[in-house]
């Protein structure tokens, strides 16, 4: 939803980044504000899961050059344990299984942290288990995932949805969704897409990293981005992400070529 | 029994050993005076010897140990942390000696017998004298043969064919003396079908300087199944030195579980012999050591027969300038076909000083085998890192997690719920996780 008069939670302005000293991010800018979903899509290698993890303090990516503010606070003064308590959120591509740590105390854990370092109150394990409870209706998730270790054998779509899981208790300003919608099936994508539109309000903003289309038929952005080559090449509405569907990318880097 | 050590420290141990009440079969008696020779023989390793390249065992001739005389007084509130409360039954002995009144037994199924292994030579002498200090060989071994010298506290536990013993035995060795050597013994006879559990837990009532050297043997008929849970949580000046050694018939089924949390220098010995076809075994480990601990584990899977299966998995987390040694022999002999072996040896290294040596040794002389064998030694993975941070947990909550995590997915197999309980509490307290 576009309300030009909402606050700007994320300011981008000629981001430039690299991991392992090859060029990956090469100046990027984008302002989202309270309310907006943006698509964020490209070819492979465009540079697009790179602008998340970025974003999220990934540390094997090393920022160039260019300024992030967040609520209008310089965003790499903050460690991500630092931005994640702040309010922003990465759902990860592929999240990562921790056997030996049961799904329950992990985002007990989580929670009690990010609740701790916004001044809220903690919950004990029984108050925790009523609110993980209701949350995981949101997504369709069986109690059962409670008490298995982090990720530790869940299927693709179960990870996803224990990754929405996260977002819906952490209640982040931003979420960076990382193609979230990958290998899911589309009963799969219903529920979790499902799941981040009942999510979203007018005071937080999403950004989803996708490949696909797919997914803006559950949810729709508001504004949609093409990168290519570490770089917006273009931006437009959820018309853009259609146009896209039917002529592939190839037309615009050659759009790009001719006006280069 | 003279006394005439090549060793001057073996000398000193053996010091004593001449008073023991002569066993009441003769068949034991020479065996004992066997392993005596052999002690006599043999000198204290040293890292010269292939088997304990990693492991020097001079602080341990530093420290002059006794047999244990009048046991020290330790009250039923010593032993209360440790009572296990899903066990059928609760045998403790303090500093090697078995304390009565401490002891439990609930109704123990038909079938399954526990008794003083001194007992058990003259009233079970069918049962045991195939097995007793014939499956623990002390030819080479100077501990083994160090422990049959001194033979006299041991435990006997038979379960007759297809008994079931759901509850495990619990077996609590307490050390409470200063200077005191204990050396414990057991003997695990399961017959046909039969299936049963022991826990053998070590654990020590102050910061003591000790020795623990104790000898465990399992025989595991047709179809039989035992599972042997060991936690090793001596004082952190103790010497802990100790041989599993095991055999198994046709279609017999061996879990395994080593937890090693403590003392200052520990060796852990685990030899599984496969004796009939289409055995099963899963061998799990753990070392979670910091300090200047030393934490050595030596195993060997002997895939003497066709069809055996054998899983491991040994994890350390080394903290400190601890030192952990892994060395994993899987053996599959000539004729051993269809075996499917595999052995993971995972080691976490949390500062500059840690230090492990891990040593898989797969030796193949079948054809159609499925061996395999992974070693690892690292840090923290820096994705699993970065995914709780996102989550808000700071660095360190982070790393302390992770560490956990990774001693915790060994502690979670062990079907006990309250040593899972009290052993991860201690693996939390080390880590300094609170969750």
């Amino acid at each position: 939803m576009i309300n030009s008069n909402a606050k700007t939670i994320l300011e981008v302005r000629n981001l430039t980044a690299t991991v392992a000293g090859v060029d990956i991010l090469k100046g990027i800018n984008l302002t989202v504000r309270a309310g907006e979903v943006h698509a964020i899509m490209g070819p492979n290698g465009s540079g697009k899961s790179t602008f998340s993890k970025v974003l999220a303090g990934h540390p094997a990516y090393e920022v160039k050059g260019g300024e992030v503010l967040f609520e209008g606070k310089d965003l790499f003064a903050l460690e991500s344990d630092e931005r994640a308590r702040a309010g922003i959120f990465l759902g990860f591509q592929y999240p990562v299984e921790i056997p030996g740590v049961t799904n329950s105390a992990f985002l007990r854990l989580a929670y009690n942290t990010v609740q701790g370092g916004r001044g809220k109150e903690e919950l004990d394990p029984l108050e925790f288990d009523d609110l993980v409870r209701e949350k995981m209706k949101l997504l369709e998730m069986n109690p059962e995932f409670l008490s298995r270790s982090v990720n530790d054998g869940f299927s693709g779509g179960e990870k996803k949805r224990n990754e929405i899981l996260q977002m819906a208790l952490l209640e982040p300003k931003l979420s960076l969704l990382d193609e979230t919608d990958s290998g899911l099936d589309i009963d799969a994508l219903r529920v979790v897409a499902g799941g981040v539109n009942k999510l979203l309000t007018p005071d937080n903003a999403c950004v989803l990293v996708t490949h696909y289309q797919r997914l803006l038929n559950y949810i729709t952005p508001d504004y949609v981005h093409v990168m290519s080559a570490g770089r917006i090449i273009k931006s437009g509405d959820k018309s853009l992400a259609l146009e896209l569907e039917s002529r592939g990318y190839d037309w615009l880097l050659d759009d790009k070529k001719a006006a280069a | 029994m003279n006394v005439t050590a090549t060793h001057p420290y073996v000398a000193a141990l053996l010091a004593g050993s001449g008073v023991l009440p002569k066993s009441p079969t003769a068949w034991f008696d020479a065996r004992r005076a066997a392993a005596l020779e052999r002690a006599n023989a043999l000198s204290v390793p040293t890292t010269r010897d292939e088997e304990w390249r990693f492991t020097d065992l001079t602080p341990l001739t530093k420290l002059q140990v006794r047999p244990a005389a009048a046991a020290v007084k330790v009250s039923t509130a010593d032993i209360a942390p440790h009572v296990v409360p899903e066990a059928s039954m609760r045998l403790v002995f303090v500093d090697g000696v078995p304390v009565l009144e401490f002891a439990q037994q609930g109704a123990l199924p038909a079938g399954v017998t526990v008794i003083a292994l001194s007992d058990a030579m003259k009233s079970h002498a069918a049962l045991v004298e195939p097995w007793l200090a014939k499956l623990a060989g002390s030819e080479k071994e100077l501990f083994t043969a160090l422990n049959t010298a001194f033979l006299q506290h041991g435990v006997f536990i038979h379960l007759a064919k297809d008994a079931q013993l759901k509850a495990p035995i619990h077996l609590l060795f307490v050390a409470a003396g200063n200077g005191v050597a204990a050396y414990p013994r057991c003997l695990i006879v399961a017959e046909t079908g039969a299936e049963a559990c022991v826990i053998e837990d070590y654990v020590a009532l102050g910061g003591e300087a000790y020795l623990t050297n104790a000898v465990t043997e399992i025989a595991v008929a047709p179809n039989a199944s035992v599972r042997h849970i060991k936690l090793q949580r001596e004082s952190q000046q103790a010497f802990h030195i100790s041989t599993c050694a095991v055999t198994l018939a046709k279609d017999a089924r061996f879990q395994s579980h080593a937890v090693t949390l403590g003392a200052r220098l520990s060796r852990n010995n685990l030899n599984i012999s496969q004796h009939g076809e289409g055995v099963s075994v899963e061998i799990d480990g753990l070392a979670l050591i910091g300090g200047r601990q030393t934490a050595d584990t030596h195993t060997l899977m002997d895939h003497a027969q066709p069809h055996g299966t054998c899983r491991q998995t040994h994890k350390t987390i080394v903290g400190g300038a601890a030192h952990a040694v892994f060395n994993g022999k899987v053996f599959v002999r000539e004729g051993a076909q269809l075996t499917d072996s595999s052995q993971q040896s995972r080691n976490l290294l949390l500062s500059d000083k840690a230090h492990v040596d891990t040593k898989p040794q797969l030796e193949i002389f079948a054809d159609d085998v499925k061996c395999a064998h992974g070693a690892a030694v690292g840090q923290l993975d820096a994705d699993h890192l970065f995914y709780l941070k996102s989550r808000g947990l700071p660095e360190a909550q982070a790393r302390n997690l992770l560490t956990y995590a990774f001693g915790a997915e060994i502690i979670d197999h062990i079907p006990v719920p309250s040593l899972v309980a009290s052993l991860e509490k201690q693996v939390m307290a080390r880590t300094e996780v609170s969750i």
